[in-house]
């Protein structure tokens, strides 16, 4: 601690340098945080998937609907403790490009499926209570400002009512939270009964959720409600959530590697560069690296001030970067509305402090290694 | 004029002097040529993508044809249109006549599960349904492999996009819709736009195996003429049997791409700022250091007599000439790396896939090369104003 101020003076002597590298290194680490984020919303919620949960759709795709009978044979398949269903609403509100999802489902046994949708009891008791009640989620209650009370309006051009009539009103009775930082709470839920008493035919939904009473029993049981359903007009499809949530990111397809392929690269490139710079600026003064050892510092104590430099630069700069990744993306979805789920995830966070240390080390190692087998009269010499 | 044509001498030959140098700071200029070359390259390449998708879906699009979609539809798999109205559309005035009557082509569209071949995992792979008027309205689609489907059969021919992006599609495979398999017979293309990532067959199959009776979701028309639009909107929302909405196909597959576009190029844009900002502090450290390496040459030169402006604008040229010559390699490495390069991907504003190629356009060149530009005169600036403040006197004594 006591050379820390050979250390700061040794930064300070070439102030523009240092200053750049540092923001070179402030660059990378804001660059790699925003990367965690985006990888983060693209991966669509699947790690806080419910490892005890299934999804059954239809086998040939899931905008075709089953039977509402479905529901009771599912629960008497050994291994089941519940299921329920939901369906894809599909309503705009005001304007097209206010995208969000919509389901109806059966308002208790949904939140039963669901407990990471955190109500308030009041809420709650709201929902169980009113026909026409929906929850939203708080991010996309933030996005249109809206509150308990309202009345929210939304035109569907796949479901129309008996009367012919496409425009549907819902009352808010609640807005959920997520039980973790990852859970989505883009979404809206309304009240099957409404839905399926207003609408102009009756009886299908548009997928069911399983509750299995031990996950490691999912594949079996998967199978089993397949075979439930084998041979009838709606054939099933069967996969953990899990499974579901990581199939439905795929479909982004390549291009999501294709950027993080990309952008580690140019990660790596400005780390390379920020790191030879340091190295460098030790380099150029092994002169005076000789006198300190002259002077009578160890090897072990040159040592330490060559590498406790370049530790401090990468340390500072990195973690500042790190700071303002997740300044930036606490900010929120950038592209208003296409990322629900958007910040960083703590393992990512720890991952790029593990970074900003071995980015002071590789920079400092070599040219400290130097410095210990640096022999006085050689150094004075040069 | 004298005086001007001194300062420009000036300029020329402290720059002719500083590229003249450059070999001897080979290490400082390469890493910053490099980070700009980086920079351009991962930004074209990133918008290569959005723009590879918009490309497709404009050239999806005519001047003279329409799209119509139950009214309140955002797009196809939420539309429907009943046998009736899709009849009543297709006599309306303004749709282009040919020789088997109106060139209107009533579709259906729907979805089916394939795996895509670069993840294994299921995709939306659209399947729609046409009828005989769906190769005179999308004339483009040509078959290049097998035959046509036969009407009334449960056949299929596949776009070259979707064979190329998902499992199962090849010629002489077969398609499972629920408990029936559905043949591919042919394989077809149709000039790069949006049709090359489906799969077709005929409409009455489908809507016996989707239990759709007689109906539609879309009818696609060619117009008589572009300026027919008015007229055939028009009649078809005044009229009272119906309830749709007719649009260009040029608004609708712009609207359709939208999103995807939008979320492509802020992310994309976002990354080029930080980086770009990360190739700023590159370049600006390896001027400063190509200035101090200088400054007693520079301080002789303003002793001989050589005045401030011409040593800024020499600094500013050679560090813009760096940075032009990292645009053009990062620009040409994005265009030998990107362009052209296939991929398929979810559309959410069609719940569908769709297929296309990356495509790196002149323009995005070109806004590539004048981003290296900029970063270039950022990064020379500071460095160039301390050469030329550098007190002659002083320097001349770091002897």
């Amino acid at each position: 601690m006591k050379y820390l101020h050979l250390i700061w003076a040794n930064l300070k002597r070439r102030k523009a340098r240092t200053a750049l590298t540092a923001l070179s290194i402030i660059v990378a680490f804001v660059l790699f945080g925003y990367l965690a984020a985006i990888n983060q919303a693209f991966g669509q919620g699947v790690d806080v998937a419910g490892l005890d949960r299934l999804i059954v759709r239809h086998r040939v795709s899931i905008i075709q609907l089953l039977p509402e009978s479905y529901e009771m044979r599912i629960e008497r398949l050994p291994g089941v403790s519940d299921a329920t269903h939901a369906t894809w609403f599909g309503g705009v509100y005001q304007n097209p490009r206010n995208f969000f999802a919509q389901m109806p489902v059966d308002a208790e046994e949904f939140l039963a499926m669901y407990p990471e949708y955190v109500l308030s009891d009041e809420e709650r008791r709201g929902f169980l209570e009113t026909r026409t009640g929906a929850i939203a989620g708080r991010v996309l209650a933030d996005r249109f400002g809206w509150k308990v009370g309202d009345r929210i309006p939304l035109t569907d051009a796949l479901w129309s009512k008996e009367d012919g009539s496409r425009d549907w009103q819902f009352d808010l009775v609640g807005i959920y939270d997520g039980a973790e930082k990852a859970t989505d709470t883009s979404g809206f839920f309304f009240r099957y009964d409404f839905f399926d008493e207003s609408r102009s035919y009756r009886g299908e939904v548009g997928w069911y959720y399983v509750k299995i009473g031990d996950p490691e029993r999912a594949a079996e049981i998967a199978e089993a409600i397949d075979r439930e359903f084998a041979n009838s007009p709606a054939e099933t499809k069967t996969e953990p959530e899990k499974a579901f949530l990581q199939g439905f990111a795929k479909q982004m397809g390549n291009i999501t590697l294709i950027l993080m392929v990309i952008l580690a690269a140019v990660f790596f490139t400005i780390l390379l560069v920020a790191g030879n710079t340091m190295a460098q600026s030790v380099r150029e003064r092994t002169e005076e690296l000789g006198v300190l050892k002259a002077l009578g510092f160890t090897h072990r104590g040159v040592v330490g001030l060559v590498l406790g430099e370049s530790l401090l630069l990468a340390g500072v700069a990195g973690l500042a970067g790190l700071l303002l990744a997740w300044l930036m993306a606490s900010a929120g979805d950038p592209t208003g509305g296409a990322l629900p789920v958007f910040f960083i995830p703590g393992r990512h966070l720890a991952l790029g402090v593990g970074l900003v240390a071995l980015l002071g080390l590789a920079a400092g190692l070599p040219p400290a290694l130097q410095a210990r087998r640096l022999e006085i009269a050689e150094a004075m010499r040069r | 004029m004298t005086g001007l044509l001194n300062w420009l001498a000036q300029v020329a030959s402290l720059t002719g002097y500083n590229l003249r140098t450059l070999p001897q700071r080979k290490g400082a200029a390469a890493s910053s040529l490099v980070g700009i070359a980086g920079v351009v390259a991962v930004m074209v390449g990133v918008l290569s993508i959005a723009q590879g998708i918009l490309t497709m879906m404009r050239s999806s699009a005519r001047p003279d044809s329409a799209v119509v979609l139950r009214s309140g539809a955002t797009s196809e798999l939420v539309s429907g249109l009943s046998g009736e109205a899709a009849r009543i559309i297709s006599e309306a005035p303004g749709v282009a006549r040919g020789a088997n009557g109106a060139v209107a082509s009533p579709e259906l569209f729907v979805i089916i599960n394939l795996p895509k071949r670069s993840t294994g995992t299921d995709a939306n792979v659209p399947l729609r349904g046409v009828q005989a008027a769906a190769f005179e309205v999308h004339e483009e689609v040509k078959i290049v492999e097998g035959r046509a489907f036969r009407w009334g059969l449960s056949e299929v021919i596949v776009g070259v996009g979707a064979a190329r992006e998902f499992a199962g599609l090849e010629m002489g495979s077969s398609l499972e819709v629920g408990p029936e398999r559905w043949p591919v017979v042919g394989i077809f293309e149709a000039g790069g736009t949006i049709a090359e990532s489906e799969v077709w067959c005929d409409a009455a199959v489908l809507q016996a195996a989707y239990r759709r009776g007689d109906s539609y979701q879309a009818v696609y028309a060619r117009l008589a003429t572009p300026a027919a639009f008015s007229e055939f909107k028009d009649s078809l929302t005044t009229d009272p049997r119906l309830n749709v909405k007719a649009v260009s196909t040029a608004e609708y597959y712009e609207e359709q791409s939208s999103l995807l576009y939008r979320l492509i190029t802020v992310l994309g844009t976002l990354v080029a700022v930080i980086m770009g900002l990360g190739a700023l502090f590159g370049a600006l450290n390896t001027m400063y250091s190509a200035v101090a390496a200088r400054s007693r040459e520079i301080a002789t030169l303003r002793a001989l007599g050589f005045s401030g402006g011409p040593v800024v604008v020499s600094v500013l040229l050679e560090s813009l000439m760096l940075a032009l010559a990292g645009g053009a390699v990062g620009g040409a490495l994005a265009y030998l790396a990107f362009d052209g390069f296939r991929a398929a991907t979810i559309n959410w504003s069609s719940f569908s896939q769709i297929t296309f190629s990356f495509d790196v356009t002149p323009a995005l060149l070109v806004q590539g090369v004048f981003y290296a530009a900029l970063l270039g005169l950022l990064g020379g600036l500071l460095p160039a104003m301390r050469a030329a403040r550098l007190p002659v006197a002083a320097a001349l004594r770091e002897l």
